[in-house]
């Protein structure tokens, strides 16, 4: 096996090795279900409600899309107006630090007040938490622009305008996608820690009330789902990363 | 200055200074002084000077990224107000974008630059055509397709010079583009660019640091001197032309070399004791 085959399989075995451990302490020390189930317990509770955590996590799922998505579309918008403008960027940046430096888990009561139990208080909740992320390295990725890059437009009379779409935008795309990894996980968690006081449906809903019926195997079955949706969510941002922004991410290998 | 003297001459500054701000200007400070520079229609000038001397201020005037603070800059008889459309150039890093394909990097001033920008869509399969002759013609056949960090550092630069040709410019400006490149390159490319001018003739102005570089391309040789920036010396070359890389090794060659090589001694001990 050589080692690219083996970076590919250590976090398979890790994951196995962990489950294994934990399932091996809980069976030896026989702790109670009540208080850690055990991997077992786990699977055969996420099986035996299978229908109700698939519900769940669907709400949690799109919610969350939908809170997402309108963090990529603000954090763009105000990414480019703050990268591209220098008074903007002064103006804006501040604010934004202090804003990003609020809990986000304390808005939910007031989202509730404003927009009431359900999705309302989720999807927000999810979008405040993820656009600053994406808005910081949009503007990041902008500000960084090298002048040797810039001149070579601008000897040739191109407008601003030119120069951000030519050479602003295509170079800051990693910088975007790579702040849409942090985001997605970012945002799910928005949503749960929103669902858990402010709705009557979702991941975040079903784990306060699993807990509070004692159903230990259930809450952790939903914890295991989010972090799974999560997970994939990230992966398929990372693909996409790769695969469209390659030039950003060249080792000496492919050259 | 009679009007047919003026036709003839391509680039021409009169008695032209930069300072870099107000303040500056106040103080008196220019990074370039007195500047006259008259330049004949397809002339290739090189400027050659100490590091810090304001070469590079020099290109930034003469391309209109730098409106001079006293004095006038004439460029094919139009007052230069601001980056000019009728120019390409090259610096010493080739500044190629690496998320675009070689190819694409070349068509790179064609969407920039009326009248190709309008049609650029129309036309694009004539402009490709147009590029990977270029391209070809630098050696780089066959190369269209890779990116930029899949070429060496010499095919970069190459790149560069075509994509500082591709819209047919009038007027080619070069800040040092062969600096950075081994010596076997750099005459490589010294080629490349003798036979793309002796084609095309365009106007170069090619600032360098290289003396032997100067001599062997340029029609004139000016020397800059340092803070503050004033040409100090023009010197003609009179090395009959086509020249072949075997002239650089000629008594006469290295005569010139050596003297120009004199003016910049000068210059630093001017002002080593000024200092």
């Amino acid at each position: 096996m050589n080692n690219k085959q083996l970076q590919f399989w250590a976090p398979w075995v890790l994951l196995v090795f962990t489950i294994a451990l934990w399932q091996l302490i809980c069976t030896v020390f026989s702790v109670s279900e009540f208080i850690f189930p055990s991997p077992l317990r786990i699977a055969t509770q996420t099986w035996e409600f299978k229908e109700v955590i698939l519900g769940h996590a669907w709400r949690t799922y799109w919610v969350t899309m939908a809170g997402f998505g309108i963090a990529i579309v603000v954090g763009v918008l105000l990414g480019f107006v703050v990268g591209s403008s220098r008074l903007a960027y002064a103006a804006v940046y501040p604010l934004m630090t202090a804003f990003n430096a609020l809990p986000k888990a304390a808005f939910v009561p007031i989202l509730v007040v404003w927009f009431g139990i359900g999705i309302g208080p989720a999807i927000l909740t999810a979008f405040l938490i993820s656009f600053f992320p994406i808005m910081v390295n949009i503007a990041t990725g902008l500000a960084t622009l090298e002048p040797e890059l810039e001149d070579v437009l601008r000897v040739l009379g191109a407008k601003r305008w030119d120069v951000l779409v030519k050479v602003g935008l295509p170079r800051s795309m990693p910088y975007f996608y790579g702040s849409l990894k942090v985001a997605i996980t970012l945002a799910f968690v928005g949503t749960t820690v929103s669902e858990m006081t402010a709705a009557n449906e979702g991941i975040g809903y079903l784990l306060i009330s699993a807990g509070s019926a004692m159903q230990m195997g259930l809450a952790f079955s939903g914890l295991v789902v989010v972090g799974a949706m999560a997970m994939v969510m990230y992966e398929l941002f990372s693909y996409i990363e790769k695969n469209t922004t390659q030039w950003a991410h060249r080792s000496s290998n492919n050259e | 200055m009679t009007p047919t003297d003026a036709e003839n001459n391509f680039v021409d500054f009169s008695n032209v200074w930069l300072a870099y701000n107000e303040e500056f200007l106040a103080k008196k400070q220019f990074a370039v002084e007195a500047i006259d520079l008259q330049v004949r229609q397809g002339e290739f000038i090189a400027i050659v000077g100490p590091s810090g001397c304001g070469k590079s201020t020099f290109m930034k005037l003469a391309t209109g990224l730098k409106m001079p603070s006293i004095g006038k800059i004439l460029i094919d008889g139009q007052p230069v107000t601001g980056p000019l459309k009728i120019s390409g150039m090259a610096f010493q890093s080739p500044s190629l974008l690496p998320w675009r394909t070689t190819l694409d990097n070349v068509l790179l001033p064609l969407e920039i630059v009326e009248p190709y920008r309008s049609n650029f869509k129309a036309k694009r399969k004539e402009y490709e055509e147009r590029a990977l002759k270029l391209l070809e013609s630098v050696g780089l056949g066959g190369y269209g397709d890779k990116f930029p960090w899949q070429l060496s550092g010499g095919m970069q630069q190459r790149a560069s010079i075509c994509r500082a040709l591709v819209h047919e410019p009038k007027m080619l400006l070069l800040d040092e583009p062969f600096g950075a490149l081994d010596a076997f390159t750099r005459e490589e490319l010294w080629c490349i660019l003798r036979d793309l001018w002796a084609v095309q003739k365009f106007n170069v102005i090619l600032v360098t640091h290289d003396l032997r570089e100067s001599v062997f391309l340029a029609d004139t040789v000016y020397v800059m001197s340092k803070s503050p920036g004033r040409f100090v010396v023009k010197k003609e070359i009179n090395l009959p032309r086509p020249r072949d890389l075997e002239v650089t090794y000629t008594k006469e060659f290295s005569d010139i070399v050596h003297e120009l090589r004199g003016h910049i001694g000068a210059i630093r001990q001017t002002t080593a004791v000024a200092a």
